[in-house]
């Protein structure tokens, strides 16, 4: 970990000057009192509630991520170019999926292999040819960054579909200011908390035609039992918009209704946070019981928006991640700003042999994994699961994409009555409207909080950070 | 408002209600119980606890007797009862969960802070002083509950079917109350008045948390046909029938005036409303307390069933 770029100590221990006030405040602090303030937010998210679910855990249906009370800071400069890269990206993603789905030149040019395409089970062959209000697909992305020095930020994931961890960025910093009034006199921190203003005029901006002038948007949670119910809850109710499922929604001639105690009432736009296969039974899985039969049809006919539209897994499966470089050159004509982890397709003969070669220095994923399942860190495996992990990718190399074993940038952290170095990732939400992006200043930072785990998701014990964007 | 979202505050409501009767009846049946034998008879109390409780059936599907250890484990923590206090409170917070944005944070803070206390307790009724502690939580846990809402929930759809839900309830628990216990209540030329009597009236007025009232109404000793008048008919007591239908009645109209439509609901309401209000004691003995009682939790199921089809499906 020596060699590893820290947000507050670069590489050479300095502290960087957006730390500076951090630190001085750090060092003025009693561990006491910090300790105090752990316990403290501990409790504010208990009590109101924000918790998420661990599948497989029957003991703890709810558990609370955990929290870190030292936030994570970037310079303007620093978001600046993050900015201006998640954008690019993000356009360049849209573009990628209206083409895909419509003319299919980047198919034509050869840039993509076509089986990766229509072999793809995240392909959904229902949306050729479909018009999308205003072409826009992605209307929330939340794109994982991660840093390795102090110029080198790498975009680690493109979360197309139904990006989650807002209402953490949201109640994080809520939290802070709460707990520590002091240290934000030391800062001036740009807002975040006008996220759910902007995400709801982003979802206005794209109802369809056929909708009033102030369009019905709702959200379609799968329900209580699923781990991200907080937040549905939680954007519902900052976006003053009905928290529906499946079984409050109904067809009938081709529009979509919501059942309310006056009778059925016109939907126009659909946040949905259901996945593709159990938005519509009639349409996708027909054992699903999330989903309202009959959606996809009035979708198709333009009736209601979805968003994020429907089959935006084949811009951020990680067998077409690799490509996203060449995507951003192909439709942008730029070259991207944020670059990609370097990647190996196992698909690919000669990245198979590297692969194979490397394999106790690598980062290997699942192509369609997501969550930090079924992923192979190199450098932490012994033997056996080296070997049992050489067997799998031998039998479908296809199916795995390899990445060198990063090493993140580290930030400090409240572990145990101290502060130490844990490895972070950052993740900002690009909303993308009728004619506008919108990204707040800010995002969701995740920590590793296990000594040299390199994990931050939240499913395998990683916890959260308040994302400070300075304002000058 | 959705039709679900509504569902869920007229249950979290019913649940809450419904768990703080659960404890008065506990309570109730407790001190009963601690009574010499010369005082109240030879009845299985605990049967009578179960019964009031309306949940019999299922006790004896579990049990084939009822006795202390059984019926406060059944009442107040069995997961096997749906009704018991533990599985009421959990209901009521999971309800509670799905309609987050339709409570306010105030009352969320009681029901999901509930439901964490609840652990404290260990699903076990432990000594008589911490069961007694813990039917005392629950009793506490409603009023704050009730109280958060009264003080924070705008006076919208929302709050109105809230209320009720709590109505609805309170006035199936009266009535069960009296239709388990009518036969102490019947006038004084069918049934001596003795001691005996006197401390399960007593306990019917607690288990409604009326005894106090009873004395400032009625300014006498207790006397079971005004027990039974304060029960069903006085409309100044909170849990009576009369008191309820009131309510039922008043926000079943502020729903009608607000949605612009009248329904089967409001008439249903009305309809039981006028009933209570034009009876008297006198003629409730004369056709028969037990048949009265049996008649109005059938016309209370039936205004829960019409609330139900008119707004909550």
């Amino acid at each position: 970990m020596a060699d590893c770029f820290d947000e507050m100590r670069g590489v050479d221990g300095a502290i960087r000057p957006a730390y500076a006030g951090l630190d001085a405040w750090l060092r003025d602090l009693s561990p006491d009192l910090l300790d105090q303030r752990c316990q403290e937010a501990e409790l504010l998210f208990r009590r109101i509630g924000i918790t998420f679910a661990v599948y497989g855990e029957a003991e703890s249906t709810e558990r609370l991520i955990p929290f870190d009370v030292i936030p994570r800071i970037l310079s303007s400069a620093e978001w600046s170019l993050l900015q201006r890269g998640l954008t690019q990206r993000v356009k360049a993603i849209n573009m990628y999926l209206k083409d895909i789905y419509g003319r299919r030149e980047i198919l034509k040019a050869g840039i993509i292999p076509e089986d990766l395409v229509f072999q793809n089970q995240v392909f959904r062959p229902e949306m050729n040819a479909q018009k999308v209000p205003h072409d826009v697909y992605v209307h929330i992305a939340g794109i994982d960054i991660v840093r390795v020095d102090h110029k080198t930020f790498y975009v680690l994931e493109d979360n197309a579909r139904t990006p989650s961890g807002v209402s953490y960025m949201l109640e994080n910093r809520e939290i802070m200011m709460r707990l520590f009034p002091d240290l934000f006199s030391r800062y001036r921190v740009a807002p975040v908390e006008n996220y759910p203003d902007e995400l709801l005029a982003t979802l206005k901006s794209v109802a369809p035609e056929t909708a009033a002038a102030d369009p019905t948007v709702v959200l379609l949670s799968p329900g209580i039992y699923n781990s991200a119910y907080f937040e549905h809850s939680f954007l519902a109710d900052k976006l003053g918009i009905e928290l529906v499922e499946g079984r409050d929604l109904l067809v009938k001639g081709g529009v979509v209704y919501m059942r309310t105690t006056e009778g059925p009432k016109r939907v126009d736009v659909i946040y949905r946070r259901v996945d593709d296969d159990f938005l519509d039974p009639l349409a996708f899985r027909p054992d699903s019981t999330l989903g309202v039969p009959g959606l996809m049809s009035a979708y198709q006919a333009g009736q209601v928006t979805l968003a994020n539209a429907v089959g935006t897994g084949i811009a951020d499966d990680k067998a077409i991640y690799s490509y996203m470089p060449d995507i951003v050159k192909f439709y942008l004509a730029e070259e991207p700003i944020l670059q990609n982890v370097p990647t190996w397709r196992c698909r690919e003969p000669e990245h198979l042999t590297y692969v194979l070669e490397h394999l106790a220095e690598l980062v290997v994923k699942e192509v369609h994994g997501s969550g930090g399942y079924g992923m192979l860190i190199g450098p932490m495996a012994d033997k056996g699961k080296l070997a049992a992990f050489r067997t799998r990718i031998e039998a479908d190399p296809k199916n795995y994409i390899a990445q060198p074993t990063l090493a993140l940038s580290t930030c400090p952290t409240w572990v145990e009555r101290g502060v130490a170095p844990r490895h972070i990732d950052l993740r900002p939400f690009v909303l993308t409207g009728r004619d506008t992006v919108r990204i707040v200043p800010g995002g969701l930072t995740r920590v590793a909080l296990q000594r040299g785990s390199l994990v931050v998701n939240s499913s395998q014990g990683g916890g959260t950070k308040d994302t400070w964007v300075l304002d000058t | 408002m959705l039709s679900r979202t509504a569902d869920n505050l007229y249950w979290v409501a019913r649940y809450v209600e419904r768990a703080d009767y659960l404890a008065r009846i506990l309570e109730v049946t407790l001190r009963l119980t601690a009574l010499p034998l010369a005082y109240v008879g030879s009845t299985n109390e605990w049967e009578s606890a179960v019964a009031t409780a309306g949940c019999s059936r299922s006790f004896h599907a579990h049990y084939p007797e009822a006795g202390e250890d059984s019926v406060k484990e059944f009442l107040a923590f069995s997961p096997d009862n749906p009704c018991s206090i533990r599985n009421c409170i959990e209901l009521a917070r999971t309800n509670a969960r799905a309609v987050r944005t339709a409570l306010t944070s105030e009352m969320w803070d009681v029901i999901n802070g509930a439901w964490l206390d609840l652990k404290r307790f260990n699903n076990a009724p432990g000594s008589r002083e911490e069961f007694m502690h813990f039917l005392r939580w629950v009793q506490e846990t409603s009023l704050r509950f009730d109280g958060s809402a009264s003080r924070t929930m705008l006076r919208t759809d929302a709050y109105w079917f809230f209320r009720l839900g709590l109505n609805m309830e309170r006035a199936d628990n009266t009535a069960r109350i009296l239709d388990t216990k009518y036969h102490l209540l019947l006038p004084e030329d069918t049934h001596v008045g003795g001691p005996l009597d006197y401390y399960q009236w007593a306990a019917i007025l607690r288990s409604v948390s009326a005894l106090t009232s009873y004395h400032w109404v009625y300014r006498e000793s207790l006397k079971p046909w005004l027990i039974a008048d304060l029960l069903i008919l006085n409309p100044k007591m909170p849990r009576s029938l009369a008191s309820c239908y009131e309510n039922l009645v008043r926000y079943c109209d502020a729903l009608a005036e607000a949605y612009g439509r009248q329904g089967t609901s409001q008439r249903k309401a009305r309809g039981i409303r006028t009933r209570l209000s034009n009876l008297r004691m006198e003629e409730i003995f004369q056709s028969g307390l037990h048949e009265f009682i049996s008649e109005f939790i059938s016309d209370n199921n039936e205004l829960g069933g019409a609330i139900s089809r008119q707004y909550l499906m």
